[in-house]
């Protein structure tokens, strides 16, 4: 069984008002110093495949038919 | 004029659509469910509101590659007109039927208000019976409705008319970008929009500026056949 992490983020340029929120909630508990906060989502996925290439082409078509949405998010599939 | 209103686990707001349909037309659309493969003969299918699977993972996101959908794409592809109201424009963003896709409200909260909105093109199948610049008003009710393009894609739907309602700036609800509140595809048969044009047909709810844009629906005015 492989273990893969894939991580989705907005493309940059594309505004977070969560991350945004998340930042302001930061400084208001005293944190400093914080330059930006973007936040984003982690799927880690177990997948029955033969080697780690073929799971990083599974992992790979799932992103771009369902994880992310390509339009405004990017991802990084990663085998753990 | 055959209408389908296709539901997902989730929606809520095929009801009002519904009855919206019935009342304005006369006839009671089909319901379609969303594990169908094949619709029903259909002039018009309409994707209603709601929070389909929850809105888990992306709002419109699992919807979109529901079964029924390859149906709709097959249908919008061959030019039958195709309506998606807030969920339902979500759902279009989301199968790639209209560009851009739709984000979290700016002000992070769900927003359940009357807006005001401008028809910026009247000279489409769903819009035709407003006048061109018409500011209407329009009940939203969403989270997830802060409209986002890239510059290319937005330079593209402002120039080609495909921009169709724009919030007034004052009533912008959700921090979408130019204001947009429902696009049209470039061959001019599928459109989203985020207000509830269902929730405005008739005196009981306050007035039926919402009631054109099905009037027009139910008797196009242009071809699109592809």
């Amino acid at each position: 069984m492989i273990t893969a992490r894939i991580t989705v983020t907005l493309k940059n340029g594309v505004l977070d008002p969560q991350g945004k929120a998340i930042e302001g909630g930061l400084s208001a508990l005293g944190f400093s110093g914080i330059g930006s906060v973007r936040q984003g989502k982690i799927f880690d996925v177990e997948l029955d495949a033969k080697d780690d290439n073929t799971a990083l082409g599974e992992l790979n078509a799932m992103c771009a038919k369902l994880l992310a949405n390509t339009v405004i998010e990017d991802y990084h599939v990663e085998i753990l | 004029m055959k209408t389908s209103i296709n539901q997902f686990p989730g929606s809520n707001r095929d009801r009002d659509m519904i009855a919206a349909i019935t009342k304005i037309s006369g006839a009671t659309p089909q319901s379609v469910w969303h594990s169908e493969t094949e619709l029903p003969k259909s002039d018009l299918i309409i994707i209603p509101g709601g929070f389909s699977y929850g809105d888990y993972l992306r709002s419109g996101a699992i919807a979109a590659r529901a079964p029924i959908m390859d149906a709709v794409r097959s249908a919008a592809d061959a030019g039958i007109m195709v309506l998606g109201v807030c969920n339902g424009f979500q759902i279009l963003t989301e199968a790639g039927l209209l560009p851009g896709a739709l984000m979290r409200n700016a002000g992070l909260k769900f927003v359940c208000k009357q807006v005001n909105l401008k028809v910026e093109n009247n000279r489409t199948n769903f819009t035709h019976r407003y006048e061109q610049n018409q500011i209407i008003p329009c009940p939203v009710a969403h989270h997830d409705g802060n409209y986002f393009a890239d510059s290319e894609t937005l330079n593209k739907i402002e120039s080609e008319g495909q921009v169709v309602f724009r919030y007034t700036p004052d009533t912008n609800p959700n921090g979408s970008i130019n204001d947009i509140a429902g696009i049209i595809n470039e061959a001019g048969n599928v459109l989203g929009l985020m207000p509830h044009p269902e929730n405005l047909i008739e005196a009981d709810h306050g007035g039926d500026e919402g009631k054109y844009l099905f009037e027009s629906a139910l008797h196009p005015m242009l071809d699109t056949a592809a």
